[in-house]
């Protein structure tokens, strides 16, 4: 996915070293290869490749790791603009 | 919902021969002379499987079912037909795409026994197709989730492919009775929306990360269910992109139709007030730019998307917008003057800019932040472009 690179410095990926028992879950579940074990602890080692989906977070067993999660989808977004991202009378963004 | 349990209609196919369904199938159908003699008309179709139940209509992809002790599992075929194919191509073109889920639960492949792996899956039928086409010569257990007919990734992004879901699931379908061992084989995708540790706690079972992509499934167990680093990591090849793209096409149509009234309505405005001559013969060109800006943004930046320059997708989306705004340009040339020009070439870049961008959607590596952050500066851009494009073309039908 080298091939793939999307816009720099704005993921909201971030990682508490302190907070991190060790346990490698979040190396295996991020699909691109975000997080190296080192040391017996994780390690932000290409942050620039995080897509926020969320997975290292959604399996941390020590809460060490957060990151807003969400839909890279332009449609979405439109909408989270108009209607807000919980939705108002006007109804709820529906993601395409 | 049972009539509805597989979009698909080839049960014909599977019960053309009924030779594996041993119970009744080999039993002669009782007969009379007198029946045979009054017999006419086509010859009597094949005896109702032994699984078949009011209300209910047997999916194609099951050929046999076992029984367990949780009841009857349907086993199911590890090479598609036809008709598989056929509805892959039309989902992927749009067609009974919003429908296209089948029944969540239990279902197995070969001859499972009571320690076979268990293997999750979304209940989108591209994604078990995908799944059970793998599987051949493999002894498993699939346990279907009810996804809302959403694939793996996108519906763990949605919280379907939920932790809630795993664990209810397991309940419902009474998994625990069927097999000795407490571990489910997830894909590794839906790790977006299924925490291991919850699961853990409250189902007992004990989530174990599959590969990214269903054909690294058999490696993957091979290798003592290890997954090597290519099969942890998510791609984006051509024809992975090169798919996308009817799709993306299809969710066009609807807007489409409403903007080319509005090209034809614009078009006709000039010193008559309202020409239905110059409505047809100068919408016929912005629809042609319209046109060529799709083609552009949603055609043209899939399929070379690594070589387009730039990071950010309005850009890519701009870049190949230009080069097919200069072939509109060079077509009419000597159709249009110099105002209509510069608005047709607006209106492609503009046009194909937008859809650029609108695919950071269907990528697997654009981050939401970034893509809010790119559409902040992008979107005034492009509106800007837009309504320039059309004060242009308006204003040139009064200095033609």
């Amino acid at each position: 996915m080298q091939d793939f690179r999307y816009l720099y410095d704005v993921s909201t990926l971030s990682l508490n070293r302190e907070a991190c028992i060790g346990c490698g879950m979040c190396e295996i579940v991020c699909p691109h290869g975000v997080f190296k074990m080192e040391y017996k602890k994780a390690d932000i080692v290409d942050k620039n490749g995080c897509m926020e989906c969320g997975a290292c977070a959604k399996n941390c067993p020590s809460e060490a790791i957060s990151v807003t999660p969400g839909v890279g989808c332009a449609a979405y977004i439109i909408q989270t603009w108009i209607i807000g991202k919980n939705g108002n009378s006007r109804g709820i963004a529906k993601c395409c | 919902m049972e009539d509805n349990c597989c979009g698909n209609n080839d049960n014909k196919e599977s019960f053309g021969s009924v030779s594996h369904l041993k119970p009744f199938a080999s039993t002669p159908v009782m007969q009379n002379k007198e029946e045979e003699a009054a017999c006419c008309g086509l010859p009597p179709g094949p005896e109702c499987s032994r699984f078949a139940r009011p209300g209910y209509e047997i999916c194609g992809f099951a050929e046999d079912f076992m029984d367990t002790a949780a009841g009857p599992v349907p086993k199911i075929r590890t090479k598609l037909s036809m008709s598989d194919h056929a509805m892959s191509v039309s989902a992927r073109f749009g067609i009974g795409r919003d429908s296209y889920g089948i029944a969540p639960g239990i279902y197995c492949t070969g001859t499972p026994a009571a320690d076979s792996p268990v293997l999750v899956t979304a209940n989108y039928k591209l994604t078990f197709d995908a799944l059970r086409r793998e599987l051949s010569s493999l002894n498993s257990w699939i346990l279907v989730l009810d996804t809302r007919g959403i694939n793996v990734w996108c519906a763990a992004g949605k919280s379907l492919f939920s932790t809630e879901e795993v664990i209810n699931r397991i309940k419902v379908s009474g998994l625990d009775k069927i097999v000795s061992h407490r571990e489910l084989i997830l894909p590794q995708l839906s790790a977006t929306g299924v925490s291991a540790i919850d699961v853990k706690k409250r189902s007992g079972f004990k989530v174990v990360w599959g590969p990214v992509r269903a054909n690294d499934i058999k490696s993957f167990l091979d290798a003592g269910k290890k997954a090597d680093e290519s099969m942890r990591r998510v791609t984006f090849t051509v024809s992975e992109r090169l798919v996308l793209i009817p799709v993306e096409l299809s969710f066009l149509v609807k807007p489409t139709l409403f903007i080319l009234l509005g090209i034809f309505l614009l078009s006709g405005i000039g010193l008559e007030i309202f020409s239905i001559k110059d409505a047809w013969s100068r919408g016929i060109m912005a629809a042609l730019a319209y046109a060529a800006g799709i083609f552009a943004g949603a055609v043209f930046v899939p399929a070379v998307l690594p070589w387009l320059p730039g990071k950010a997708f309005s850009v890519k989306g701009a870049v190949t917008g230009i080069i097919a705004a200069f072939f509109i340009v060079m077509t009419l040339k000597d159709v249009a003057n110099t105002w209509e020009l510069t608005a047709l070439f607006l209106c492609t870049t503009a046009v194909s800019s937008y859809l650029g961008m609108n695919f950071t959607g269907s990528t697997p590596y654009t981050s939401p932040s970034g893509v809010e952050k790119e559409m902040r500066k992008a979107i005034p851009v492009q509106a800007l472009a837009g309504f320039a494009s059309i004060v242009l073309w308006i204003g040139a039908a009064f200095i033609r």
